[in-house]
């Protein structure tokens, strides 16, 4: 539930504030935001599963996050760039899909 | 793997129903890690906010990456460059046109351009760098539609001149199959194979667009039929559309 109001002011705050995106980071934000999201699916669905752990949320979504963002830079350096964050990507994808699957199979038992 | 606060960990779900499924994992809990993970998720939706924002300021460029860039730029900097020599070529025939007053110029002109579109419409023969692609098609495989997609081909790469077998290809060229799989009408007249087409335009272009995967040789070979390019510095056009 706390998180959940985090998130939700988290948004409210951008929408009121209207940052702009420093320039370096605008072709890492967005990969590390679907790493981010797949973090938080993942706590939700270790926490239906009762094994949820804080400081194990703490380090996947940094961790998550960082590491996106680092494979979509070393791509850019080697001239892959789109291609990789492509990947990583579909790969992200596919990890939020299974976890909404379990949270949903979790919750509604369907 | 559990770390402080183990009596928050319980297994959601058992028995109860789905909403009460759906209270048990919205419960608040207090605590370091709650308060925490709080803290990433504020982070998360302040960066997605930004993010959308920014997105959706900014519209073609901003999200584009740097090799993107330079290619737009390279092509409107070639652009612009065409077009500054159309403008230095039309300039010249202006100041040409102006100067002489009996329109020697414009006779001129005027004939430059009545051939130039002749060669382009087939009613005149034309000669200039191009390819010559044989179809060799002992089997008698190659369709109509093959062939025209081939002059299709050779058009979109910049073809200025095309002639098959005998026939002078323009504007309103068909293709039909002939009955009985003995070769193929192209605008009333019979080809049978080999088919030669005579093609006029930049060689190395039209050699590639034939090349490219999935392209005119490769649906040639796969139809049973063999295509050869040869590029050629000069290629004669004959034949003529009436």
């Amino acid at each position: 539930m706390i998180p959940l109001i985090g998130l939700v002011i988290g948004v409210g705050l951008g929408l009121m504030l209207q940052p702009t995106v420093p320039l370096w980071l605008e072709p890492y934000l967005p990969i590390a935001i679907v790493a981010a999201l797949d973090a938080m699916f993942g706590g939700l669905r270790a926490r239906l599963d009762g094994i949820f752990d804080e400081r194990v949320f703490v380090v996947s979504f940094l961790g998550n996050a960082i590491v996106a963002a680092l494979i979509v830079f070393l791509g850019d350096q080697l001239g892959v760039g789109s291609q990789l964050s492509t990947g990583v990507v579909v790969v992200l994808g596919i990890r939020i899909f299974s976890n909404v699957a379990a949270i949903r199979r979790k919750l509604f038992r369907a | 793997m559990n770390g402080g606060d183990r009596d928050d960990a319980e297994p959601v779900g058992g028995d109860v129903s789905a909403a009460g499924r759906v209270w048990a994992l919205l419960r608040p809990r207090a605590g370091r890690g709650q308060l925490l993970a709080c803290a990433l998720c504020l982070l998360l939706g302040f960066a997605v906010a930004a993010q959308v924002t920014s997105n959706r300021a900014d519209t073609t460029f901003g999200s584009a990456r740097q090799d993107e860039l330079v290619g737009i730029l390279s092509d409107v900097t070639e652009r612009s460059d065409r077009l500054r020599a159309d403008i230095r070529e039309l300039e010249d025939t202006k100041a040409r046109l102006e100067r002489d007053g009996r329109g020697a110029a414009a006779l001129e002109e005027a004939r430059r351009r009545a051939t130039a579109y002749g060669i382009l419409a087939g009613t005149l023969p034309a000669t200039g760098p191009g390819i010559e692609l044989l179809i060799d098609d002992p089997g008698g495989r190659v369709r109509a539609s093959v062939l025209l997609d081939t002059v299709q081909e050779l058009r979109d790469a910049g073809a200025e001149v095309i002639q098959v077998n005998d026939v002078r290809a323009g504007v309103d060229s068909y293709f039909l199959d002939a009955p009985g799989r003995r070769g193929i009408d192209m605008d009333g007249t019979r080809l049978t194979p080999p088919y030669l087409l005579l093609v006029i335009g930049d060689p190395h272009t039209l050699a590639t667009a034939l090349n490219i995967p999935g392209g005119v040789l490769k649906t040639l070979r796969n139809a049973g039929a063999n295509g050869l390019i040869t590029q050629r510095e000069k290629v004669a056009v004959r034949a003529v559309r009436s």
